[in-house]
């Protein structure tokens, strides 16, 4: 069965990917994920009834440990990273009106 | 002497024995690099000043007996997407253009407490994503045989500087093949091992359920000494194994009497091109002329590997590079309308095509209403793809597998079409999903001098058997670096 993606479902996707596409880039978009959805529904000629989903390969675990500080102040350094800072802090458009 | 032309091993015993210095050997590989990066282009960053220091100080410590491991004073190039304290690490990604982490992956730590000296990050393509090291920010690398051609990838510039003696070893990360494609390509050798083997930490993540970090050398010894450096448990990677026999150098033995590998029939059939099967029927020949028990068998589900691995890959990416903003670190849009605005234009503009196109397939594959048919099947497959590695792990020690299809395919061939290229991973993919260990070496090139690897593929844990049939393979063909460095470097010449 030929996948068909609807321009609400791009938009959709376009908004859970944080992703602006233009109109091109959009019908691109498109075309390759129902080209790759076609491919991934060969999947569906497997029986799957009964077979758990699995995450990892090996069991994963909780990792605990105590509550203390191990690293030192990399204050300075990750700061330095951002593209634009204020005083201490990560500077960011507005996120509030009002 | 030419000092490039040495293996690492070697070059660790001539510092030792103070016929080398550390800091002469470094000037050696960053010269030899600086005369290749134009023709190759294998780094992202050459770091010269910093190597020289580095490497003076571990000549220092070298000669104070504080460092006395095997590959203590010799040059390393990591994988850009290791990080590295204060040194820039990309991703080959413009998003991360500028980004200087604060801390460095404990692989490399380990690597560094041994004594290696980081000499340079390494090209890939953006984010581990792709196979042919042409989705860079910072420009194509090229296969050192032939520059027409790609070195593959996604760890294409780590296995491209080993090929073209620009560094004696080197760091890559294999997500669905990304080591063990390029070594094939590339002649080197080149280890993935089991999962959770070496630790993740400060590896910028592709996919997180399948990614491992492995060493890239000219040749087996070299390769597995690199790998028992950075193996070992950390509590800072939650999926790390506590493993006690991490003692890989213990299976350098030349012996595979009795060892049973199997040929997977449905790797050696359609779409498996002529010249790399009869190289491989010929490693096989080999393997079983010094004792091995050569058998074929049907592996099952081969082709629903490659559709399980973009669902999986692709989910994870999807949730693993959402972090890339513009407000904690890298390149943020120039101009912007509020929060939103930026996320999405600075997402849009520092994203290459690739990794849009997984992103939003990831995203979709994860959506409510296509959770359980997408990315729940795939996890399933992922299962029954596990259970037919077992089956045959019960019968077999190793398997004996091509690394791809083809040779290096000509840069420029593969980006038109993703879904052919994806298809090029369909003998590496499945190691990832079922967590095992491969390792690339060299058995031979094609018509046109392009080299072809030869994988063996181990249960998990059992990196020792695939280790001993590829050191065995590689003693009795006569170590194949050596004699396809000699003949490049008269080829070099005779171009000149």
């Amino acid at each position: 069965m030929a996948n068909r993606i609807s321009d609400e479902t791009i938009e959709y996707v376009g908004i859970l990917a944080k992703l602006e596409l233009s109109g091109s880039e959009k019908e691109k978009a498109r075309e390759d994920m129902e080209k790759m959805l076609d491919y991934i529904d060969t999947l569906n000629e497997l029986d799957t009834e009964g077979v758990e989903p699995m995450a990892h390969v090996f069991p994963a675990n909780n990792v605990f440990r105590e509550d203390v500080v191990t690293n030192g102040d990399a204050h300075e350094a990750m700061l330095g990273n951002a593209p634009a800072k204020k005083e201490q802090s990560y500077k960011v458009p507005r996120t509030f009106e009002g | 002497m030419d000092i490039t032309a040495q293996t690492a091993l070697e070059l660790g015993r001539k510092i030792k024995a103070k016929e080398l210095s550390a800091p002469e050997v470094m000037e050696a590989f960053l010269a030899k690099a600086e005369s290749m990066e134009e023709r190759v282009h294998s780094f992202v960053t050459l770091d010269r000043e910093g190597a020289m220091e580095r490497a003076k100080k571990a000549q220092k410590a070298i000669g104070a007996g504080t460092l006395q491991g095997p590959l203590a004073g010799v040059p390393v190039a990591l994988k850009d997407n290791l990080c590295t304290e204060g040194m820039a690490t990309t991703c080959s990604s413009r998003i991360l253009d500028g980004f200087l982490p604060s801390y460095t992956a404990e692989a490399v730590k380990k690597l560094e407490a041994a004594g290696a000296v980081n000499m340079g990050k390494t090209n890939m393509d953006e984010f581990a994503m792709g196979s042919t090291t042409e989705t860079s920010w910072y420009g194509v690398t090229r296969n050192p045989w032939n520059p027409d051609h790609v070195p593959g990838g996604s760890s294409g510039g780590s296995c491209a500087a080993v090929a073209a003696g620009e560094a004696p070893f080197a760091l890559g990360s294999d997500t669905g093949g990304s080591i063990r494609q390029p070594s094939s390509f590339c002649g080197v050798t080149g280890i993935k091992p089991t999962y959770g083997t070496v630790s993740r930490y400060g590896l910028i993540a592709y996919g997180s359920s399948l990614d491992q970090i492995g060493p890239i050398a000219k040749d087996v010894a070299d390769c597995v000494t690199a790998l028992e450096l950075i193996s070992g448990h950390d509590e800072k990677d939650s999926t790390s194994i506590a493993r006690t026999d991490t003692d890989f150098t213990g299976a350098l033995q030349a012996d595979v009497k009795g060892m049973r590998i199997g040929l997977p029939r449905d790797y050696f059939g359609e779409g498996l091109d002529g010249e790399v099967k009869e190289a491989l029927m010929e490693a096989a020949a080999v393997l079983e002329k010094e004792g091995a028990v050569i058998e074929e068998f049907d592996l099952g589900l081969v082709k629903y590997a490659i559709p399980a691995y973009y669902v999986i890959a692709s989910a994870e990416a999807s949730s693993n590079l959402a972090r890339f903003d513009g407000v904690k670190y890298g390149y943020r849009t120039e101009t912007y309308e509020g929060l939103h605005n930026m996320y999405k234009k600075t997402r849009s503009e520092g994203f290459g095509e690739e990794v849009k196109r997984r992103i939003m397939l990831g995203s979709f594959v994860l959506s409510s209403g296509y959770y359980d048919a997408y990315y729940l099947k795939a996890l399933r497959v992922k299962a029954l793809i596990k259970q037919a590695f077992d089956r045959a792990f019960e019968k077999y020690d190793m398997i004996l597998a091509p690394a791809a299809p083809t040779t290096a395919p000509k840069l420029g061939e593969s980006l038109s079409d993703p879904l052919k290229m994806y298809l090029g991973d369909i003998y590496t993919i499945s190691v990832n999903l079922a967590g095992l260990p491969g390792i690339s070496v060299p058995a031979g090139r094609d018509g046109k001098g392009l080299p072809i690897g030869m994988q063996l593929i181990g249960d998990c844990f059992q990196e020792k058997k695939i280790i001993r049939g590829a050191y065995a393979f590689e003693c009795a063909t006569g170590k194949q670096w050596t004699a396809d460095y000699q003949r490049k470097q008269t080829a070099g010449k005779e171009e000149a």
